[in-house]
């Protein structure tokens, strides 16, 4: 095709900086004593942990980090098993009411949030689910999408490997599980990255259905923090560095299987 | 039981099965997700405010009462805004940032990384951070670059006409990641023969793009523009983080929908306004990606 | 021999439930915002009290300032939440209406006894003869200024502005812009988001010859020459004289902490935090008057007990409430707060209306009037949309202040409507 131009590497190459560079400046003021905030010096003059310190001291993030992580983690094994079942389901057995079911749940994914976070509030505060785990979670423990993205995998599963199941006397139950899940593995891990990131991001519904400091999950209790501590900037980005840098971490080990997921999702969604 | 079972048509079995299979599922959306779409156009029928328990069918009060709410038309319209300022740059910028890198030879994944990392944060923290970029002297980092240049400070996040902007910018910056993944799908995914065959009929790299890789990148653009679309029009989080005191302002110049229904519904109570706001919103959703399905799949 | 098996089993009960009561620990949740030192006295309160009542646990909750409303009126519905909670007067109303708090209980916070011990603005709290809250401290306004400041542009460092002319005339010289025009050392702060609303609303509109509201409080009376003229002196400070800036390092407070500005307005509250800083040089000084007219803005925190709590809880929330409004906390709160004493004789003591801190905000206090708000947050609103239209949309003074009355008014009508 195209032969090596420099100048592409140099103008994407100072793109990359630029993209990365506000968490370059976050991480460094973090470490910056408070009268050397306002310095544009990227490395910091006297360098301190002080922030990281009063951080811990004064705010709950190994709670919100732990609740995030609880919260994100069990809508996703949640979603893996139901999505796949449900996508399995509609796509490899005949029955009544078939196409209804599958457009009923298709046709959730058409409703925002947005519009459900009344109800859904209404409904946690009269069962007393507010200021609970389950009442982070209830509303994503299915997905429409998920579903979708599943049973277009499962599309590409052959009947036949599912005949052989029955004819080996497995159950309907046992044949998904033993023989079609493990076929569409690229899509389990795809889903899984997919909602997990949703889960771990997601701030409208849990700052709306949490109070106790307790439950926060981590972007909500992240912007209390910031909130309480928002004329101290090298708290503020202390709060943000804490937030983003396991992430980031976690997405340098396995961004091959995340970009892939990122990009099967997107293509098949 | 085992007997009878067993005497039924594998097709009888089969619906059996699928049925077990479905049954908490259905449960699920029925519940969590059908009833409370219904529940929110009754509510929005209603004048409740759930701190008083009465609650009256006020029919279609609300929506009389919407249109002429100048604020809520000034947060359509900022939502509005952010799709129309926000979705072409971004999608503009991912496609030559992604065009570009899939010609790279060496390197794509180090420059896909630096590219993707914005997208992997919490959007809060984002916000927080070019907040922080954005203040006035001598705390901002823009301000004090501007300063060094020797050019007056800009107000960014404090002015109406500069702050929706300024919010945009870093959502752009966040959303490229994923947008730059999805074209890089999408561009790896054309054959190379397509391009030698151009190569050989002699069109330039222009020609090669007009004609060959846009046109053939029609879904992804399709996927892009519609999911593009959906997540601007219910932009929330990075307003509530960047504005005083999450109230979209100055002078409600960064307020969108999402956020009015939140400021209606959960700090003044009006559930039955704030969920006619939600019908809006959902209309205006299911309106915009049906015309888009339409328009950008005319030429199939 | 009956006879002294049943006593035995009813001294065996007595026992049990002695014994089941002293187990049992009432445990009562306590919410206010987030300010540092309110948190730290709040704590170190909880613990004295504790000791005190030790069958009583206290749960502290803080919340940031701005969402503290959500969270508080949140938790309405649901009946969950504080049994005490820490509420500004000005948002009393609106929570007293909505049922929030239930009336303080007259064996033990008698109405006449509150009135003689308490400064009278605490009134507020008073609505159909029954108290509501009762505040451990009381606050007013004055003028801090940056003596290093002062001395820095030749001025005397012990002599702060008395009139406003003079104020003017003093942060004039204490602005400094950089090349490119920016204002980096401003001379005053401007942000009305803080306390300059109160200062604008009860202090400026008063010494330019106006009343902000009607004597029955029904009505807004700013909007006439007086609130022109008040808003006028106001807003000329940034876009005529360009001696302040808004947003400047975040807000005013820590704009004055970084010993860049050379004044400010605040509430004795700030005394406990700027005292933390080592290398601050400031003073503290009545408000400047003006055509000879003195006036100051006062108000408060109080605490009441939300409607849910009943029984022990109840018993446990009244101790607790008597325990934040005794003499003890509020000589506390005065020395790590810096918030003046709810009571009279706790306040004007010789030791503290004399102080070189505490005294100019007390002497404030002999003529400042407090606010009678309906919904502090939507009035406070009014001002700040008022000031960004002035300032950023180029709209007359008149035209906003206008503006800013026909919208409180509207406020003040709603809540008004039904009673």
């Amino acid at each position: 095709m195209i032969k090596k131009n420099p100048l592409v590497y140099i103008i994407l190459g100072v793109g990359g900086l630029l993209m990365v560079f506000p968490f370059i400046w976050m991480v460094a003021t973090s470490f910056k004593q408070p009268w050397d905030v306002y310095s544009l010096a990227l490395i910091p003059s006297e360098p301190t942990l002080n922030n990281y310190q009063r951080l811990l001291e004064n705010s709950n993030f190994v709670r919100w980090f732990y609740n995030s992580f609880l919260v994100g983690g069990l809508v996703t094994l949640s979603v893996l098993f139901f999505d796949s079942l449900v996508g399995y389901t509609l796509c490899k057995f005949n029955f009544k009411f078939q196409n209804l079911i599958f457009i009923v749940i298709l046709s959730t994914m058409m409703i925002p949030t947005e519009m459900l976070v009344i109800p859904w509030y209404i409904m946690s505060k009269g069962l007393g689910w507010s200021d609970t785990y389950w009442g982070i979670m209830f509303p994503g423990i299915m997905t429409g999408f998920g579903t979708f993205l599943m049973r277009q995998f499962f599309q590409n599963v052959p009947d036949d490997l599912i005949d052989a199941g029955r004819i080996d006397g497995l159950n309907e139950f046992q044949i998904w599980w033993k023989i079609a899940l493990p076929l569409v593995k690229p899509a389990i891990s795809a889903l899984a990255i997919f909602t997990f990131l949703g889960n771990w991001n997601a701030f409208l519904w849990p700052l709306i259905v949490t109070s106790d400091h307790n439950l926060y999950t981590l972007p909500v209790g992240l912007a209390f923090f910031s909130g309480e501590f928002q004329t101290e900037w090298e708290m503020v980005m202390t709060g943000a560095s804490v937030a983003t840098i396991p992430v980031l971490i976690v997405f340098l080990i396995f961004q091959k299987q995340i970009v892939r997921g990122i990009a099967l999702t997107g293509l098949k969604g | 039981m085992r007997n009878r079972f067993n005497k039924l048509s594998i097709q009888q079995k089969q619906a059996i099965w699928a049925y077990a299979f479905l049954l908490v599922p259905l449960v699920f959306y029925l519940l969590i997700r059908i009833y409370p779409a219904f529940n929110a156009l009754y509510i929005s029928l209603t004048d409740w405010d759930i701190i008083s328990a009465d609650k009256n069918l006020v029919l279609f009060e609300n929506y009389a009462k919407l249109y002429q709410d100048r604020l809520f038309w000034k947060t359509l319209g900022n939502t509005f805004k952010y799709v129309i300022y926000g979705l072409p740059v971004n999608l503009l910028l991912s496609f030559l940032v992604a065009y570009n890198l899939n010609k790279l030879r060496r390197g794509l994944g180090l420059y896909r990384t630096l590219y993707f990392i914005p997208y992997m944060t919490s959007l809060v923290a984002v916000s927080w951070v070019w907040r922080w970029l954005y203040q006035p002297l001598p705390l901002g980092f823009f301000n004090n670059i501007l300063s060094l240049l020797g050019i007056a400070e800009q107000p960014f996040l404090l002015s109406p006409n500069q702050a929706l902007q300024a919010i945009l910018a870093p959502t752009i910056w966040v959303q490229m990641g994923f947008q730059i993944i999805i074209f890089l799908a999408g561009l790896k995914g054309i054959p190379a023969y397509l391009y030698e065959a151009a190569a050989i009929d002699g069109a330039n790299n222009r020609q090669q793009l007009f004609r060959l890789t846009i046109p053939l990148l029609r879904p992804t653009i399709i996927f892009l523009v519609i999911t593009g679309t959906i997540r601007y029009l219910r932009i929330f989080t990075q307003v509530y983080s960047m504005s005083f005191q999450g109230d979209g302002g100055p002078l409600n110049s960064t307020k969108p929908l999402v956020l009015y229904i939140y400021n209606s519904a959960f700090q003044r109570f009006e559930m039955g306004y704030a969920s006619a706001m939600t019908i809006v919103l959902f209309v205006i959703i299911l309106l915009i990606t049906l015309f888009q399905l339409k328009v950008l799949n005319k030429n199939d | 021999m009956k006879k002294v098996l049943s006593l035995l089993l009813v001294g065996l009960f007595v026992l049990g439930v002695v014994g089941l009561a002293k187990a049992e620990k009432v445990e009562i949740t306590y919410w206010q915002y987030f300010y540092q030192t309110k948190k730290d006295t709040i704590n170190e309160l909880i613990k004295e009290f504790e000791q005190e009542n030790p069958d009583i646990t206290v749960n502290h909750v803080t919340f940031p300032y701005e969402n503290y409303n959500t969270k508080v009126a949140s938790s309405i519905p649901a009946g969950v939440g504080p049994n005490v909670i820490n509420l500004y007067y000005g948002w009393l109303p609106t929570y007293i209406d909505a049922g929030y708090l239930q009336p303080l209980s007259k064996e033990y916070f008698d109405p006449v006894t509150i009135e003689q011990e308490f400064f009278p603005l605490v009134q507020a709290a008073k609505i159909d003869d029954s108290y509501y809250a009762l505040p451990t401290a009381v606050r007013s306004l004055a003028l801090i200024w940056n003596k290093d400041r002062f001395q820095e542009v030749g001025l005397d460092p012990e002599a702060p502005p008395k009139t406003l002319e003079q104020m003017l005339e003093y942060v004039q010289l204490l602005t400094e812009t950089d090349r490119a025009g920016n204002v980096t050392k401003p001379g005053m702060t401007v942000e009305v988001r803080g306390q300059m609303h109160h200062w604008i609303r009860e202090v400026l509109v008063r010494q330019f010859g106006g009343v902000p509201y009607a004597e029955d409080n029904r009505s807004v009376t700013y909007n006439d020459q007086g609130g022109y003229s008040a808003f006028e002196f106001f807003t000329d400070l940034t876009i005529k004289h360009k001696v302040g800036k808004v947003g400047f390092m975040t807000d005013d407070v820590t704009a004055f902490k970084s010993g860049r500005v050379g004044m400010y307005i605040d509430g004795s509250f700030r005394i406990g935090t700027l005292n933390k800083l080592k290398n601050l040089n400031y003073g503290i000084a009545e408000l400047p008057s003006h055509q000879g007219i003195k006036s100051n803005f006062a108000s408060f925190w109080a605490n009441g007990i939300t409607s849910h709590t009943k029984g022990k809880e109840l018993a446990a929330s009244i101790k607790f409430l008597q325990f934040l409004t005794s003499d003890k906390a509020m000589e506390l709160w005065l020395q790590k707060v810096g918030e003046l004493p709810a009571k009279p004789a706790v306040a004007l003591q010789e030791k503290n209306a004399n102080h070189p801190q505490y005294g100019p905000f007390i002497k404030g206090l002999e003529y400042a009037h407090a606010t009678y708000f309906v919904d502090e947050k939507a009035q406070r609103q009014v001002w700040i949309d008022a000031y960004d239209l002035v300032r950023l949309k180029e709209i007359s003074v008149k035209d906003a202040v206008d503006q800013a009355a026909e919208t409180e008014q509207k406020v003040l009508d709603k809540y008004y409507q039904d009673k």
